[in-house]
C-alpha cells in the first residue's frame, strides 16, 4: 500500500502508517490527515509536533497520560479538559489518529 | 469503533438470524466440506517479513492471509508433519488428548467464540479434530487405510487455512477443559497448531512484533530503559500531583531486596497506568525495598502464543535479571498469560531458579509456599497477605463512587487458582462490590474474548463476538446492581474489556486491582484526597465517619 503525495509515492502498512519514517514531511502528514478526514490547523500541528519530537527522544510514541499531560501545560488547562481537547482534535483517538499523521510507528503487546 | 465491526444490532441479528448452531438453522453440508471464507474482521495480518526476520523464524515474506497463494516454503507438508510428530514425542499429555476424546459434546457449548457466532467449528471438539483429522491421516492405522470414513483428511492448504482461521479464534482461556471429563485441554491444540503454522512462516504480525520487540528490548512496546523510566517518572509526578505523596521507584539497582515486574501495559496503556499508581504507592506505604528493571521490562510473554522456544527465551530474562541484581525474589503484577508460563512452565522450561531465595514477605513474614519452586510472588497474593495482616492503613470509602464487579481473568485463575485473593482485597478497598453469574465467574470464567495476542483493531468483529458472552454477565450486573466498574488482574484485559464494554455494555470502564487499592491506601503526610487516582472527583464523605477510619 501506498500514499501518493506530488506525484511520489510512499509506502504504508496495512493500517495506513507510514512504514519509514524518514518520508515524512508535512505534505505526507497532511495527505495522511486526509484519509483520517481531519483537517490540520495549528492546534493540530502543536500536537502533531510534540509527539515528532519525543519519538526523536524515546523512539516511541508517548503514552496517552503523558500526552495529555503536557497539552494540559502547554494551555494552561485541567488534564481532564486537556483530554476532552485532544479528542476534539483526533476524534478516533490521539494515539491511533495522530500518532499516523505524525509518521509513528502503532505501539503493539497489551495495548 | 473499529470499522471491522458491525454495529451492535447487527451483530446481534447475525449470531441470532445466520445459519448456524445457535439460531437453529444447522449448516447444510458436514464441516469437512464447509470452507472457509475470509472477511473484514475476521482475520488479522500477517507477520511483517522485518519482524520475521528480527526474530530468525522461518520463512519472512510480504504476505496477507485473504492472498490465494501464501507463499508457503515448497516442502511445507513434510515440515508439518515432522514438527506434529516431534510434538508428540515430546509431550505425552498432546498423544493422551489426541487419542481420548470420546466425542461426548460436554465442551460444546461453553466455548464463548462458539457463543458469540454459533459456529460449529468453534465447539472445542471440532477445533480439535482440526488437528486430529490430520493425525489420525499420519498416525495411525486406521487413519491411514480408511481415510474419511476414521474421521481423516490430508493436509492441504485450505487445511492449513482453515486452522490460521480457527486457531486464531480460541483464546487459550481453556474454559472448555474444565467441563470435559477427560481434562482433554483445547490450549495444548491451539498452542501445538499456532507452534506448527509458525513453522512454515503462517503467524500474524500482532503477535510476532511485540514478541520481536521483547526479545530486543525486553518489552513488548519496545520501550527503551530512558523511556520507561521517564514513563515511571511521569507517573510519579501524577500521583503527587493526587496524594501529595513522592513516591521513589529504583531502577536496576543492585541489592535490592525484590525485584518487581509488571506487563508494560501498565506503564503506557490507559487504564494499565493507573495500576501501576496503584503499586507504586502500595510499596511506598509500607516502605518495600524493591526495584524496577529496565530490561526485564515486561511480564507478559507473547512468545507463549506461537512457540516453545520463544516462550523460554522471553521467560528466560526476568530470571537473568533476578539474578543479576541480586535479589532475593520477584515479585510479579497484574499480568495474565505470563502467570501460566510462570505457574505450569517455568520449572521445566528455565528452572530451577535455586540462586533466589524462597520468597518471604519482609512486612509480614509469611511464607509464600505455592512460590517455593518459581521464586515469583502474584501481588495479589502479596497485598492479601498485607490486608489480612492489618498492615495496610485502608479507606474504601474513597472508592463508594465504583460499583466494582470483578472478571477473573482466564490465566491466573485456572493456571494458577488465583480466586480468592483479588476478591478479599476488592472487598477491603471498595464498599460496592457484586459478583457475575456463578457459572461466568471463578473458574468459570469467560475470556475477554481477545486474549491470547488477539488484541487488534483488525479482528474487532471476533473479538465482539467472543467477548459476548463476558458482556452478557456483566450487563446484568450493570442493570441489576448499577455495576459501574469491571476490574481485572491482567493488562490485555484491561485494554480489551474496555472496548468490549464501550460495544456491549456503555457506561461500564474497566480498572485493575491496585487502581481501587491506590485510591484506598492512606498515605503518610498525604493531602487531602479529592479525586481518585483518574482524577475523577471522590464522593463526599461524612465528617462524623472520619474517625471511623
Amino acid at each position: 500500500m501506498t500514499v501518493e503525495v506530488m506525484e511520489r509515492s510512499y509506502e504504508v502498512d496495512e493500517n495506513g502508517y507510514l512504514v519509514n519514517l524518514d518520508d515524512w514531511s508535512e505534505d505526507v502528514a497532511n495527505e495522511l490527515a486526509q484519509d483520517e478526514e481531519i483537517e490540520m490547523t495549528d492546534e493540530h500541528w502543536d500536537i502533531v509536533n510534540f509527539l515528532k519530537d519525543y519519538y526523536q527522544e524515546f523512539q516511541i510514541a508517548p503514552a496517552v497520560k503523558v500526552l495529555t499531560k503536557e497539552i494540559a501545560k502547554k494551555n494552561d488547562i485541567k488534564r481532564k479538559e486537556a483530554s476532552a481537547y485532544l479528542y476534539n482534535l483526533f476524534p478516533n483517538g490521539p494515539a491511533l489518529q495522530a500518532c499516523k499523521i505524525a509518521g509513528l510507528p502503532k505501539p503493539t503487546g497489551c495495548v | 469503533m473499529s470499522k471491522y465491526v458491525p454495529t451492535r444490532k447487527n451483530l446481534l441479528k447475525s449470531i441470532e438470524e445466520e445459519s448456524n448452531f445457535l439460531s437453529g438453522l444447522t449448516p447444510e453440508k458436514e464441516w469437512l466440506d464447509t470452507p472457509i471464507s475470509f472477511r473484514p474482521g475476521n482475520w488479522c495480518h500477517g507477520g511483517k517479513p522485518q519482524v520475521i526476520e528480527s526474530l530468525d523464524a522461518p520463512n519472512p515474506r510480504k504476505w496477507s492471509p485473504n492472498d490465494k497463494d501464501w507463499q508457503l516454503p515448497a516442502n511445507w507438508q513434510k515440515i508439518i508433519h515432522q514438527g506434529m510428530k516431534d510434538q508428540l514425542d515430546k509431550s505425552r499429555t498432546l498423544k493422551i488428548f489426541m487419542d481420548t476424546c470420546v466425542r461426548c459434546g460436554a465442551c460444546a457449548d461453553k466455548c464463548h467464540f462458539f457463543l458469540g457466532s454459533g459456529d460449529p467449528k468453534n465447539m472445542p471438539v471440532l477445533r480439535q479434530e482440526l488437528i486430529r483429522s490430520i493425525y489420525r491421516k499420519d498416525f495411525t492405522l486406521g487413519g491411514k487405510l480408511l481415510g474419511r470414513l476414521a474421521g481423516a483428511r490430508e493436509m492441504t492448504e485450505d487445511v492449513l487455512k482453515e486452522w490460521f482461521m480457527y486457531f486464531h479464534q480460541c483464546t487459550e482461556c481453556r474454559r472448555c477443559s474444565v467441563f470435559c471429563p477427560f481434562g482433554i485441554d483445547t490450549a495444548e491444540f491451539t498452542s501445538m497448531a499456532r507452534e506448527l503454522m509458525h513453522s512454515v512462516g503462517v503467524n500474524i504480525n500482532w503477535i510476532m512484533e511485540p514478541a520481536s520487540n521483547c526479545n530486543r528490548t525486553g518489552n513488548h512496546l519496545g520501550i527503551e530503559p530512558h523511556t520507561f523510566k521517564q514513563m515511571v517518572e511521569s507517573l510519579v509526578e501524577d500521583i503527587e500531583d493526587v496524594t501529595g505523596v513522592t513516591v521513589e521507584p529504583t531502577f536496576n539497582r543492585k541489592g535490592a531486596e525484590i525485584l518487581f515486574i509488571t506487563p508494560s501495559g501498565d506503564i503506557f496503556a490507559d487504564p494499565g497506568v493507573y495500576t501501576m499508581m496503584g503499586y507504586l504507592l502500595l510499596f511506598h506505604h509500607i516502605g518495600l525495598d524493591y526495584t524496577i528493571s529496565t530490561y526485564a521490562s515486561e511480564g507478559g510473554n507473547f512468545g507463549s502464543f506461537v512457540s516453545h522456544d520463544l516462550t523460554k527465551k522471553l521467560n528466560a530474562k526476568m530470571y537473568h535479571e533476578a539474578e543479576r541484581l541480586g535479589v532475593k525474589w520477584i515479585l510479579g503484577g497484574e499480568c495474565g498469560h505470563m502467570w501460566r508460563v510462570i505457574h505450569q512452565y517455568m520449572d521445566t522450561m528455565n528452572g530451577p531458579a535455586d540462586f533466589l531465595e524462597e520468597p518471604v514477605s519482609p512486612i509480614t513474614g509469611t511464607k509464600f509456599e505455592n512460590a517455593r519452586s518459581t521464586k515469583m510472588v502474584h501481588i495479589a497474593e502479596f497485598t492479601a497477605d498485607l490486608i489480612k495482616n492489618d498492615r495496610l492503613k485502608l479507606d474504601p470509602r474513597r472508592n463508594n463512587h465504583r460499583t466494582v464487579t470483578f472478571h477473573d481473568s482466564c490465566n491466573p485463575v485456572r493456571a494458577m487458582g488465583m480466586v480468592e485473593e483479588p476478591r478479599y482485597i476488592l472487598k477491603n478497598v471498595c464498599n460496592n462490590f457484586h459478583e457475575m453469574p456463578e457459572n461466568t465467574i471463578r473458574e468459570q470464567t469467560f475470556c475477554c474474548g481477545s486474549g491470547s495476542g488477539l488484541n487488534t483493531n483488525e479482528y474487532m468483529d471476533i473479538r465482539m463476538r467472543g467477548g459476548f458472552p463476558r458482556a452478557n454477565a456483566v450487563k446484568h450486573v450493570h442493570d441489576k446492581h448499577k455495576v459501574n466498574l469491571l476490574t481485572a488482574i491482567c493488562a490485555i484485559d484491561r485494554v480489551t474489556l474496555k472496548t468490549l464494554m464501550e460495544y456491549w455494555v456503555p457506561g461500564v470502564e474497566v480498572s485493575g486491582l491496585h487502581e481501587l487499592v491506590g485510591n484506598a491506601l492512606v498515605m503518610e503526610g498525604e493531602s487531602e484526597r479529592t479525586e481518585d487516582l483518574r482524577e475523577d472527583p471522590l464522593e463526599e464523605i461524612e465528617e462524623d465517619e472520619d474517625e471511623d477510619i
